[in-house]
Parts: structure tokens; sequence; C-alpha cells
């Protein structure tokens, strides 16, 4: 590719291509890019030696510094652990009222749930914590299956419907839709709670449903309405109601009897994480 | 040599031959090595091919453009770990066809959102994303809990799978579609068979809440229920030396 075809203002050589007149000079590639581009291929050469780069017949390279991502990842968790030192460790043997009796101890339990609520509960049970149709609000003193620090250490792990084989179960029956009752008496028992709510009813309607609520409903939300938490009875005499407190509402639970699920957080928190959930939950919820 | 340079360059169909062969050789090393190196994919318990609802339900993940906005793949970073759980195997993407890496988080990751909510967050959830989650930009699926599952072509949807080799047995294809009905029906006899066809784990039950008909929700539903759950980390060496990447 050499041409003896100098440009005569430059006086440098040109490539020999010609259009319209016009000639290209043949200058060097300028030095600091050629210097750039060996240093490329250098170090891409390094790079072989250093890192995993070529796939061979039964593997791959590692390189002189075996770099592996995940050990890499198992190398910071585990100084992430670390960094959260004595309380993090501590929090798998002591009991939530030991937890609860330290300050250092629950104030660390404390942000410690604050954060895996806001990632995983938050969802169902909302921002914190206030609930919504069909998600028990965790701010207030009403618990379906007890509001101790156990009783919701135990929810957390087994999670209610959840499939887990000690899951809390509870199913309330379809006494409209499985014609347990007839559609009257559903319609008499909606009173009925409406009555047990301290709410004005219809008296003939609650009248007529009492012996019903009292042979159908009172075995697990007691004679007097107010439920069980061994069986995740809700009370039906106070002012909390999961899918609404409306005639309506009422009487579509009664008809075709709803039940959320919890899932089960055994599996994806260790012993650690759900201590310091049960903690931050049951402080939330005014320590009842 | 650096003459002939001047032949390639001034030849277009040389040069586009040059350029094809410099290009296949990058394809070669990079692409080739995956079909026959085994330990590309970690040796897991638990992996097993998608029951025909599942399938269903991913088609219509596919369908609705899920991977837009979520991924399934946890990388091994430290705070991707910490949030949604074990990083993501290959193992674990071995079934899919196509893979739903996705390449970009509108929404969260899906890699394990299987079990994390109930069915009845899912279908709250999906039906109207704000009513559980204010600040969500997702647009809402409604329709999917109207819409009735068109599988009569379940069985061949097995059988294109099996020609890319996810082991559907010859059973499986048979049943696909009673299968399928079994598991959108916790109370199904033939759950059984199910079970023994797709492993103990697998989740049977009425996943819409609507037991007078399968909906494209039910399929969604158990296809996001069963993401990430299958691989049995009890008996996996996350720290042995094949395992490693």
């Amino acid at each position: 590719m050499v041409h003896n075809d100098k440009d005569e203002v430059t006086g440098i050589n040109t490539t020999g291509h010609e259009w319209d007149g016009i000639r290209e000079l043949d200058n060097p590639l300028p030095r600091w890019w050629l210097w750039i581009f060996y240093a490329c291929i250098a170090f891409a050469i390094g790079y072989w030696i250093l890192m995993p780069a070529w796939p061979g017949l039964h593997g791959y390279t590692h390189g002189l510094l075996a770099k592996s991502d995940r050990a890499q990842v198992a190398v910071e968790l585990k100084a992430l652990r670390a960094q959260r030192g004595a309380e993090g460790a501590s929090l798998v043997n002591a009991s939530l009222e030991q937890i609860e009796a330290d300050p250092k101890l629950q104030a660390y339990a404390l942000a410690a749930g604050a954060s895996v609520f806001g990632d995983n509960c938050a969802t169902c049970h909302g921002a914190g914590g206030g609930g919504g149709k069909g998600y028990p609000n965790l701010r207030d003193d009403v618990w379906l299956w007890g509001g101790t620090p156990e009783d919701i250490e135990h929810t957390l792990r087994v999670g209610i419907r959840s499939g887990h084989p000690n899951a809390r179960m509870s199913q309330m029956p379809a006494f409209g839709r499985d014609q347990i009752v007839t559609p009257d008496q559903v319609n008499d028992l909606t009173e009925y709670v409406v009555a047990l709510s301290h709410r004005k009813a219809n008296a003939a309607a609650v009248a007529r449903a009492a012996p019903v609520f009292q042979a159908q409903c009172s075995v697990c939300h007691g004679p007097a309405g107010l439920g069980n938490q061994a069986v995740g009875a809700p009370n039906l005499t106070d002012r909390d109601w999961l899918y609404g407190s409306d005639r309506a509402s009422i009487h579509s639970q009664i008809w075709n009897a709803r039940g959320g699920v919890m899932p089960t957080w055994e599996k994806r928190f260790d012993t650690a994480t759900i201590k310091a959930l049960a903690v931050y939950v049951h402080a939330n919820a005014s320590g009842k | 040599m650096w003459k002939h340079h001047q032949k390639l360059e001034r030849h277009s169909l040389l040069l586009v031959i040059g350029i094809l062969v410099v290009v296949a050789i990058g394809g070669l090393v990079e692409i080739s090595p995956l079909f026959y190196l085994e330990s590309t994919i970690e040796k897991v318990d638990g992996i097993r091919p998608y029951t025909p609802l599942e399938l269903e339900g991913r088609d219509i993940y596919v369908r609705e453009g899920c991977y837009l906005c979520h991924s399934q793949m946890i990388r091994p970073l430290r705070d991707e770990v910490e949030r949604y759980g074990h990083y993501s195997l290959a193992a674990e993407s071995m079934y899919d066809h196509p893979f739903q890496w996705g390449s970009k988080r509108t929404g969260p990751d899906l890699a394990r959102v299987g079990g994390k909510y109930s069915d009845g967050w899912h279908i709250d959830h999906l039906t109207n994303p704000r009513a559980v989650v204010p600040e969500s930009v997702m647009p809402p699926y409604a329709f999917l809990a109207k819409k009735e599952l068109d599988y009569r072509d379940i069985a061949d949807k097995l059988r294109a799978q099996r020609a890319v080799r996810v082991p559907y047995t010859n059973a499986m294809i048979a049943n696909a579609a009673k299968d399928l009905e079994a598991q959108a029906d916790e109370f199904s006899s033939d759950g059984t068979a199910l079970k023994q066809r797709y492993g103990p784990k697998v989740n049977q039950r009425d996943f819409d809440g609507n037991p007078d008909q399968i909906s494209e929700m039910d399929a969604l539903i158990a296809y996001l229920q069963m993401l990430g759950t299958t691989v049995d980390f009890s008996t996996y060496k996350a720290d042995a030396g094949e395992n490693l990447r």
C-alpha cells in the first residue's frame, strides 16, 4: 500500500484514492490512540491469565485470581452478619421477654424488624401495619390468633392456612352457600351480629336468630360472640371488622365465609429475623 | 500479507465473508461451550418441568409482557440476596424456553415470589395493584379472573417443550389436560396422579377463589406461587468448587 504519490502542499503521501479530484492523505494513526490500542491488547492478555476467561472441553480457565461472584457474596454476607454484631447473634438465644426488657437488644430488634416488615409484610398489612379489607390491622390491640410476643412469633413461623403442617387453621363454614342454614336465617343472623356490635338492629330478626346463633356460631365465636383466639374466631362485639362492618359485608361473610391466608415465613427468614419481627409487631401494636 | 488486505477491502463479497468468519469465531467461543459443558448447570435436587397449569400461567406471563418490568434473576450481590433470598441458579431456568430473566426492574424481582404472598393477595393485587400497594405503577389485570383459560392445545404445548428437551414423559403429555384441571381443584381425585408425575410439592388448589371455572388468573397465580420454590437448598452445597462461578 505504499504509493509514491506525495501531496504537494503538506508533503505527506496520499493513499492513492481519488474522488472528484480530492485525494486522501495517508497520515499515520495518532500516537495516543495507537498506544491505548496496544494497552488494551496487553490488558486483555493479563485478564485472560488472571480472571475466568476461556472455555475448554470440560470446564473453563479459572484464572490465577480464581474470582467467583458466588464466593464473594458469601464473604460479604458473613461480613454483614459480623457487622450486625453481638445483638444479631444474641437475638437467636434470648427469649422475646428478654429482648423487650433489654433496651439495647430491643432497639436493635425494632430497627431490624421495621426493615424486614417494610419489605415483606407491608405488602399486605400496609406500610406501618394499618391493614385493609381482608388484611388484619396490626396497630391495634385486636388479635385473631393472640397478641403476645410468643403468639405473634408462632403465627410468623407457621402462617395461617398456609399449607405448613402446623399452620394455624380454622375454616368458618359457608352457612349460606352450603345451605347449612336457610337464606332467611342468614338475613336474621346478619341482624343479630349487627346487634352484637351494639348497633341498632331489627329486634324481631334478632330474636329469631338467637337460637340459630347459639346452635351454629357460638361453638367458635362464644355464646356472647366474644370470639376465641385459640381457633382464630374474631370477637363480634367490637368495632374491628376484617371484611367490613356494614350489613352487606356481614351477610356476605356468613354466606361465603372467607378466610385469609398468611404465608409461613419459617423458611424465608432465620430465627433472629423472625424474633425481631415479632418484637417489632408487638411494639407497633401498643404492646398488648 | 499486508498486500492481500487490499484485495479483501476492495471486494465486497470477500469482505462480507471475512466479517462472517471473524464474528463466527466469537460466537463459537462464547456460545458453543454452553451446549456441551456439563458444569454450566448446577446439579440440584427438586427441579422439575412446569405442570400444565403453571405452563399456561407462564404463557400468560409472557403474553402480558410481565418480563418488561419484572426480572427473574437474583444476582449474587449482597443487597439482592438480603432482600430476595438465595441468588438464582442456572438450574432454576433450565426448563425455561425462553427464560424470563428480564433486564429491567420497574417492579420487584419475582424469582422467589412463590409462597411469599397468599393467593388472595395475588388476586387483589392483579385486580387492582393500588388496592394493596398504594405507590404501585403496575397496570391492573382484572380481566384475567373473568377470562376462561383456553387449554385445548396444552398437550401440544408440552410436546413443543419436549422438542427443546424439557423431560416431559408420555404420561405427562397424555394426561396434560387432566393434570391441569386437577391442579386447579384441591378436591380433585386426580391430584394424586398429578403429584406422582410432578412431585409432592405441587400446589393443588383453587388459586383464583372461583371454583366454577379455570380462569387465566388461576394459571398465572399457580405459576407465580411456584417460582423459586422447587430447589431443595438443604442438599445444595453453595460453596462447593463446582458450584462457584
